[in-house]
């Protein structure tokens, strides 16, 4: 199953870092990563592998979330399938 | 790799937009629940709803915490409950306590089928279900009931009429020390669809397959902010952005049912193409007409702008499901949308207004609180009204009407949650339909019917 990562929020250094970290934690294959800054935020959107995913989604979401609290940014772990089926006929 | 641009908009459109499933509801058929002792056949209904829908709400939630979409209410609706009580006689009060055990073990919101279909005349059960209401709206807490009166086929049974305007008045004394609760949960219906996912009218239909699950999507913010961001174009281009968001969010819809559907091994059914309202501020079909141009909902203009929306919900969403049914169209449920709400409170959106929209929208006059010292036949009239809209249009008509024991125009009733909160509006009480009523009898059916 594939998820997409999405990190919004304030730029610092080392996002990346910190979210690949927690991927590497829970072995979560990163496919592809892209960022830019929209609407005056920062924004970084990371493509993943769960499959082989060593916990439970929610507590790789959970994860995500509180590195997001942590660092002052908005983390979410959504299915990548919400994304094509809203913006892909 | 998706566009950074749409996955923004997806996230945008969730979080500050309101956007969610509305309810994934699983229909589940009770026609083998019958028994000819009332006792066994409840006792049938409580082991196949939790047998069938005992992961429902579980299943919900793992699919929100995996796709990141709310979905607000997992319900159940099951075989209009006169069939099944019919086969054994006795109280059907029992019946509906039976349900609201269901309701508790399995954890979902509402179950939706305390219901009778009548719109041609009584068969057996009927009567004592309907007159049963009063009580098992007061007695059960998630519990919603439904009587179909009328359709385009058969006309509009004026006896069921008489009876459910009585039965109304009935369920609001029943439930006077809350707020007349029991009457947010009941509605009378015309042309009822059998595939509604959507409260106090879900039922599950007998055409339908054993146990199926339907979904309603919702989203008026999302429409309002996609036209907020054009804010000179002309009627053309509003539509052409209605039905490309409504294309979205359907879309959505469709996802979810189909992964729920699959989880839990059951046929998927339909998505119903609905923007149904909440209190929530930014939630509200009232202010995508305000954000079309209206000054506020309610005055003239209402009715062009309602079904401008309707019509382009429906466009946009029909291409994005496999099966589209249920109700699918633009509720105007007052108390339950923050828009209207104030216009209601300010007087600019009146009940005679409320009729007009509903023959351009799903569903009816839905959700209004009427004066506690409303009589009988004037709430039979209004569903006679509101039938006969439904019946020669060919299109679902509703009324869910409460009226507030012991209140007068401009006081207030509050439901909470998503049932909101709402004025007592007003009513013309000057003259009254009562011969017109006490004929009762049938409302023929219209040449709209003779189709073959």
């Amino acid at each position: 199953m594939k998820t997409v990562i999405s990190v919004i929020g304030k730029d610092t250094v080392g996002i990346i870092s910190k979210v690949s970290a927690v991927c590497a934690e829970c072995n979560v294959n990163i496919i592809d990563i892209t960022q830019s800054v929209l609407q005056d935020m920062f924004v970084m959107v990371m493509l993943t592998e769960i499959s082989d995913l060593n916990c439970s989604f929610s507590d790789f979401s959970d994860k995500m979330k509180k590195l997001g609290e942590s660092i002052g940014t908005d983390i979410r772990v959504m299915h990548e399938d919400i994304f094509n089926s809203m913006h892909r006929i | 790799m998706l566009n950074l641009n749409d996955i923004i908009e997806t996230i945008n459109m969730i979080e500050s937009e309101n956007l969610d499933i509305r309810t994934v509801t699983m229909g589940i058929s009770l026609l083998d629940c019958c028994d000819s002792d009332a006792k066994t056949a409840c006792d049938k209904i409580y082991n196949k709803i939790t047998r069938l829908a005992g992961n429902l709400v579980k299943t919900g939630c793992d699919i929100e915490r995996e796709y990141g979409i709310p979905i607000i209410n997992k319900r159940i609706s099951v075989t209009p409950i006169a069939m099944v009580a019919a086969a054994s006689g006795g109280d059907p009060v029992m019946f509906a306590k039976t349900l609201q055990r269901a309701a508790d073990a399995t954890g979902v919101n509402f179950i939706g089928g305390y219901s009778a279909l009548v719109h041609k005349g009584f068969s057996a059960g009927d009567r004592e279900l309907i007159e049963s209401i009063p009580e098992a709206m007061s007695v059960t807490e998630n519990i919603c009931s439904s009587v179909n009166i009328g359709s385009t086929k058969s006309g509009i049974n004026m006896d069921a009429v008489k009876l459910m305007g009585q039965i109304i008045r009935k369920t609001a004394a029943a439930t006077a020390d809350r707020d007349c609760i029991g009457c947010a949960k009941l509605v009378a219906l015309c042309n009822a669809p059998e595939d509604n996912p959507f409260m106090a009218g879900a039922f599950h239909g007998v055409g339908e397959p054993d146990c199926v699950i339907n979904v309603g999507v919702s989203g008026p913010g999302v429409v309002r902010a996609a036209l907020k961001k054009c804010p000179d174009g002309d009627l053309g281009e509003v539509a052409e952005i209605i039905k490309r968001t409504a294309f979205k969010i359907t879309r959505m819809g469709q996802l979810v049912g189909a992964e729920a559907s699959k989880r839990l091994g059951v046929p998927f059914g339909i998505v119903d193409l609905s923007l149904a309202p909440t209190p929530a501020v930014g939630d509200s079909v009232a202010h995508i007409l305000e954000e079309m141009g209206l000054e506020c909902c309610g005055i003239h203009g209402t009715t062009a702008a309602l079904a401008m929306l309707n019509d382009a919900v429906k466009k946009g969403g029909v291409m994005a499901s496999s099966a589209v049914g249920g109700l699918s169209g633009a509720f105007i449920p007052v108390t339950e949308d923050a828009g209207m709400i104030d216009a209601a409170r300010s007087g600019d959106l009146i009940i005679e207004k409320l009729e007009a929209m509903t023959a351009v929208c799903s569903v009816g006059l839905d959700m209004i609180v009427i004066p506690g010292d409303t009589p009988a036949e004037v709430i039979s009239a209004i569903i006679a009204d509101e039938a006969a809209i439904g019946m020669v249009n060919s299109k679902t008509t509703a009324v869910r009407v409460i009226p507030a024991i012991g209140k007068k125009q401009g006081e207030e009733l509050e439901f909470g949650g998503l049932l909101g909160t709402g004025p007592v509006m007003a009513v013309n009480l000057n003259k009254s339909p009562k011969k017109f009523i006490d004929r009762a009898g049938r409302i023929p059916a219209p040449l709209q019917s003779l189709k073959n």
